[in-house]
């Protein structure tokens, strides 16, 4: 069973378990335009709730990705640094940034669900 | 039309060129030297032993070679170059016969200064005409660029904040719509940067500003003229309310240019300042440089000042080379190599001569007649940031693009097909889709009309809905059509290399 | 004034369309006080003529130094300039062209960048070059600050063998970011132990070759050291001739290659503007300062050149950018790149090997002059010697005879007296040997 929270920051976070795997949203990626560079974080890197985790390059742009929740990353996706426009193809699919062990399940409370983060969305435009 | 295809890849006076690495002919050279007399070489072990893999061309090809690269360039001196917050101005030649002066271009920094005279009195002509023009009390000289003299000025800043025992202050107010050098500079001076918001008028919110004014502040960032091309008319009160706050006020002169001899900044209450000689004073930008960035600096920062100093010695010159000796007692140290550009500093000298104070007054009216026709004329069709006036440059914003699908982005590359350089596009970031437009005073209104007369006459065809097509396709007449951005920087090519498929043999021209 | 093309009535109409009375009403924004207190007591519009007679006189007042026989270095060359490489870049499309921000439009400048790159990285080694920075004292200070970056250290060792004036400016720069720059004392004798002196808290190693007082020293052995510590070792290059005779700081282990590239840039310019050379492995490009251009192609197909990676830059990253730096050394750069041109592999090693030659003329003829010792048992085309007066004195001397005869080092260490009587020379191709008897001669007369 599985659920999938969003960030003001526009990342996403999917729960399985423990584990909460973290990207950008379709959002994101239009906003940026064609991501030419991605860094993702080694495994076992600690990260806290809203701290810097990933980088994400357009030409023009760069932006930090910060990780919903706290906890310890336990992989990078490493397909991404060398073929950064997966997360223009599949931002909430194959362009996964990475996935983290969650230290406090109570974070996610303060995470809008899909519906919340439409409403957002809609909000801004 | 089309525009038929060639054997050779060149259309008519667009000649293509490859690399210099493509044009190898081994153990040719274009230099031809003396006879290398006969020693027991000194080298050591350090001799070397490999080819380095340079390419020999001869002189000819060597000039064909750069004369049709620069044929592939837009530049002042072939057309307009509208470019915001750059000041793209004539460039005179007389500023380049005189650096290339013997006397001037043929000496060494280190060479005894009795027989320099002539150079450190430049240096101090130029400091003194900088020093009366601001009415600051000294000039550090040796900043390499806009930029570099920021960092002058935040370094002097951050020495005096010490050596007055308020080293706590560690945090620089910069308005959201700085060049990004300002953050940049903060950030290597070791301090952390806030933003304050701009009101709607496009000014520093005097309000918002003293809201931020805490005893952590050790100074405030501000460009006046301001990015938008305005006038940031409450500046006195500003550096009023950052002194209350135990602050400086570091002025960013990225746009002096258009108060030139009008006002001096010492009178606005500005702590430091740096000056692009490379802008206000006429110097060419050759491609990206090289520039200078004097800072001038008022009595409270003066003794902080960066070494070399000239210092006037009866009716000569002697030049203080040394933090904490003689007259740098409190110097925050070097921050260049020998004595600052030179070079740069003889053309502006140059420049400032041949101008005088009467020329530099006219130059700063002449660019904001300039900028003001272009708003009010444009406004025709275009939608204008802001109200008027403005300073040297105008802004517009996109809202005229409005449901056409052509983008500020679009009437940049048409203008390209026009003839004519674009103006700075999407800056100031605080302006939607900005075209920020800098005519500088050495355009002749016939200029002006020819460029206004394009812009008119694509903003009606975007309005048109019947060109988005056309729009997207721009420029096609330029030497490249738009360039893979994104390619480029997914898989960085920075070098020629000998072995690549993608750029290692000769391309045929397409 | 004749730089302004507007006339009266054109002013006129002009304010007519804007609405405005006069100039001075667009003025309005300025605060009335400032406005009422600007007084400027400037001289007047000058001709073209008067100009040019004002800066004749005071160009006149320096000797320069195709005027006399002279012997000056200390990272500051003399080279001939071939004459098609200034015409070139006094071309107006080079000349007054901005950064090259349109590539549609800037393809000339971009390709000469591509080429600058290349030719950098070549010559020192590297994989990688930038399109330039300053000169080679604030590129040696950016190297140290991007040493700190990629190993995450906040401390750095420079060689005493480092140009003071690279030394002076990195031990600024980076006091501001509160980073220790540990110098060794200045070395001219050449002894100086830095592996010894490597510890974990390093960043990075500086040092120069050929060193500030004229040496080649093989670094292999301290590079691997470095990377044992886990730190950089970072190479300075003030005189980049040399690099056509020795072996390049890449061949040795260097991970960032800074330099000068005045010395063959054209002329000397009283130190400035020079050109800041940059370049480092592949794998560090991402902590790079400075602007890259790369490759990529139109939408034609057709090859063609970009500014990329901006996002390491002040304009996108603002306080998080890699340097603040924008405007750099273009057309220096570009002068550079057209003088290697037209040099190629052959006139590049040969033009090093007359300069090697040439000093070592004077070397032979130096080091027979009583109580006068050659400090650098190597050396590329400079060298320091052991007077047996005070440098100082000696270059007083020999410029009242008219002759540049070196560069005391007394004049960058003021207080260390042991260095009072070493003297730098320098001998290049643009010394023959008539001006070598006539150094060598005053000399003789100005020790005895």
């Amino acid at each position: 069973m599985s659920e999938t929270r969003f960030t003001k920051d526009h990342e996403w976070i999917k729960i399985e378990g423990k584990i909460g795997t973290v990207g950008i949203t379709q959002f994101a990626q239009s906003q940026l335009g064609d991501i030419v560079f991605v860094e993702v974080p080694a495994a076992g890197k600690a990260v806290k709730s809203g701290g810097e985790a990933a980088v994400v390059e357009s030409v023009k742009a760069a932006s930090e990705v910060y990780s919903p929740v706290s906890g310890t990353v336990k992989e990078g996706n490493a397909a991404l640094p060398d073929a950064p426009e997966t997360v223009n193809q599949d931002p909430e699919g194959a362009g996964w940034f990475f996935k983290i062990e969650m230290s406090d399940a109570k974070e996610l409370e303060g995470l809008m669900d899909k519906a919340a983060y439409d409403k957002y969305l809609a909000e801004l435009a | 039309m089309t525009i038929p295809t060639t054997a050779s890849g060149n259309r008519g006076l667009q000649l293509e060129q490859g690399l210099i690495f493509e044009q190898n002919t081994p153990g040719m050279s274009g230099v031809d030297l003396p006879a290398v007399p006969k020693v027991a070489d000194r080298l050591g072990d350090m001799k070397s032993t490999k080819n380095i893999g340079l390419p020999g061309m001869s002189e000819p090809d060597v000039v064909r070679h750069y004369t049709r690269l620069s044929q592939k360039n837009y530049s002042i001196d072939s057309g307009f170059y509208p470019l915001g917050s750059c000041t793209m101005k004539h460039n005179p030649r007389l500023n380049e016969k005189m650096a290339r002066l013997p006397g001037f271009a043929d000496i060494h920094p280190f060479q005894p200064v009795s027989t320099i005279q002539g150079a450190l009195e430049l240096i101090d002509t130029c400091a003194h005409w900088l020093k009366t023009l601001t009415g600051m009390t000294a000039v550090a000289m040796s900043p390499a660029a806009g930029a570099h003299g920021e960092l002058c000025g935040l370094m002097c800043i951050k020495s005096a904040h010490e050596a007055n025992g308020q080293g706590h202050r560690k945090t620089i107010l910069v308005p959201e719509s700085a060049h990004g050098t300002n953050p940049a500079t903060a950030a290597l001076c070791g301090y952390a940067v806030e933003s304050i918001p701009a009101n709607a008028e496009g000014r520093v919110d005097v309000a918002a500003l003293r809201a931020h004014l805490r005893p952590e502040i050790a100074a405030v960032m501000i460009t006046n003229p301001n990015t938008c091309g305005l006038f940031e008319r409450d500046c006195i009160a500003i550096a009023e309310a950052v002194h209350e706050a135990g602050a400086y006020f570091y002025m960013d002169g990225a746009n002096y240019n258009a108060i030139v001899a009008r006002l001096r900044i010492a009178d606005l209450g500005v702590d430091a300042m740096h000056i692009n000689l490379h802008k206000t004073f006429s110097t060419p930008h050759g491609g990206g440089g090289p520039g200078a960035g004097p800072t001038v600096l008022s009595a409270k920062l003066a003794p902080f000042a960066p070494v070399p100093m000239v210092i006037k010695v009866g009716e000569g010159f002697d030049v203080e080379e040394h933090a904490g000796h003689g007259t740098a007692t409190q110097s925050y140290g070097r921050m260049k190599g020998y004595h600052g550009q030179f070079g740069v500093f003889v053309r502006a000298v140059s420049y400032m001569m041949a101008m005088g104070g009467d020329g530099l007054k006219q130059a700063s009216g002449d660019a904001v007649l300039n900028a003001n026709y272009l708003l009010a004329r444009l406004s025709e069709e275009l939608t204008p940031a802001f109200e008027g006036p403005c300073m040297h440059e105008a802004v517009f914003d996109d809202r005229f693009l409005k449901g056409t699908g052509v983008t500020t982005l679009d009437i940049a590359k048409a203008l390209i097909d026009e003839g004519v350089h674009p103006p700075t596009m999407y800056f100031p970031l605080v302006v939607h889709g900005a075209l920020l437009m800098e005519p500088t005073e050495t355009e002749s209104k016939a200029t002006l009309d020819g460029f206004i007369a394009s812009l008119l006459h694509l903003a009606r065809k975007a309005k048109s809905g019947t060109a988005e097509a056309e729009f997207k396709a721009a420029p096609m007449l330029s030497p490249r059509r738009r360039l893979d951005e994104t390619k480029a920087a997914r898989k960085p090519i920075l070098r020629w290399l000998p072995s690549s498929d993608s750029n290692g043999t000769r391309q045929a021209a397409e | 004034m004749r730089y302004l093309p507007l006339s009266e009535p054109q002013r006129r109409e002009m304010l007519g369309a804007i609405g405005a009375a006069s100039v001075d009403e667009l003025f309005r924004d300025l605060p009335k006080s400032a406005l009422a207190s600007a007084k400027f007591d400037l001289p007047n519009t000058a001709s073209e003529i008067e100009v040019e007679r004002s800066l004749s006189i005071m160009a006149a007042k320096n000797l320069n130094c195709g005027a006399a026989p002279s012997f000056l270095g200390a990272g500051n060359y003399r080279h001939h300039t071939p004459a098609s490489m200034d015409y070139l870049i006094q071309r107006g499309e080079f000349l007054t062209a901005y950064t090259p921000y349109q590539p549609e439009i800037s393809q000339g400048t971009l390709q000469a960048i591509f080429e600058f790159q290349t030719q950098v990285a070549l010559i020192t080694g590297m994989e990688i070059a930038n399109a330039s920075m300053y000169d080679g004292a604030t590129a040696c200070a950016e190297a140290v600050a991007m040493a700190c970056r990629i190993t995450k250290r906040t401390s750095a060792l420079v060689s005493g063998n480092v140009h003071p004036h690279y030394r002076d400016t990195t031990e600024t720069t980076m006091k501001f970011l509160d980073v220790a720059v540990e110098c060794l004392a200045p070395d001219p004798a050449g002894i100086e132990d830095l592996i010894g002196r490597i510890s974990p808290e390093h960043a990075c190693v500086v040092v120069q070759t050929p060193g500030f007082f004229g040496h080649l020293k093989n670094y292999a052995v301290l590079a691997e050291a470095c990377h044992k510590a886990g730190a950089l070792l970072v190479v300075c290059v003030t005189e980049p001739v040399s690099l056509g005779a020795i072996t390049p700081p890449g061949h040795i282990g260097a991970d960032i290659v800074v330099g000068e590239g005045q010395s063959l840039a054209g002329p000397m310019s009283f130190g400035g503007p020079g050109v800041g050379l940059f370049a480092t492995r592949e794998k560090f490009l991402r902590q790079m300062p400075g602007r890259l251009c790369g490759e990529t192609t139109d939408e034609d197909g057709r090859r063609g050149w970009v500014l990329t990676l901006s996002t390491r830059e002040q304009h996108i990253r603002r306080e998080k950018a890699t340097s603040n730096i924008c405007t750099n050394s273009g057309l220096i750069a570009l002068a550079f790149s057209t003088h290697m041109t037209l040099l190629g592999e052959a006139g590049f090693t040969r033009l090093a090997e007359l300069n090697h030659a040439m000093a070592v003329t004077l070397a032979e003829k130096v080091e027979k002059l009583p109580g006068v010792k050659i400090l650098s048992s190597t050396f590329f085309n400079e060298f320091a010697v052991l007077l047996p007066k005070k440098a100082e004195g000696v270059v007083e001397a020999l410029a009242k005879r008219r002759i540049l005869g070196g560069v005391p080092a007394s004049r960058f260490y003021p207080t260390y007296p042991e260095l009072a009587n070493v003297l730098l020379l320098t001998a290049t191709e643009t010394n023959t040997a008539a001006d070598i008897d006539t150094l060598v001669g005053a000399l003789k007369e100005v020790l005895a």
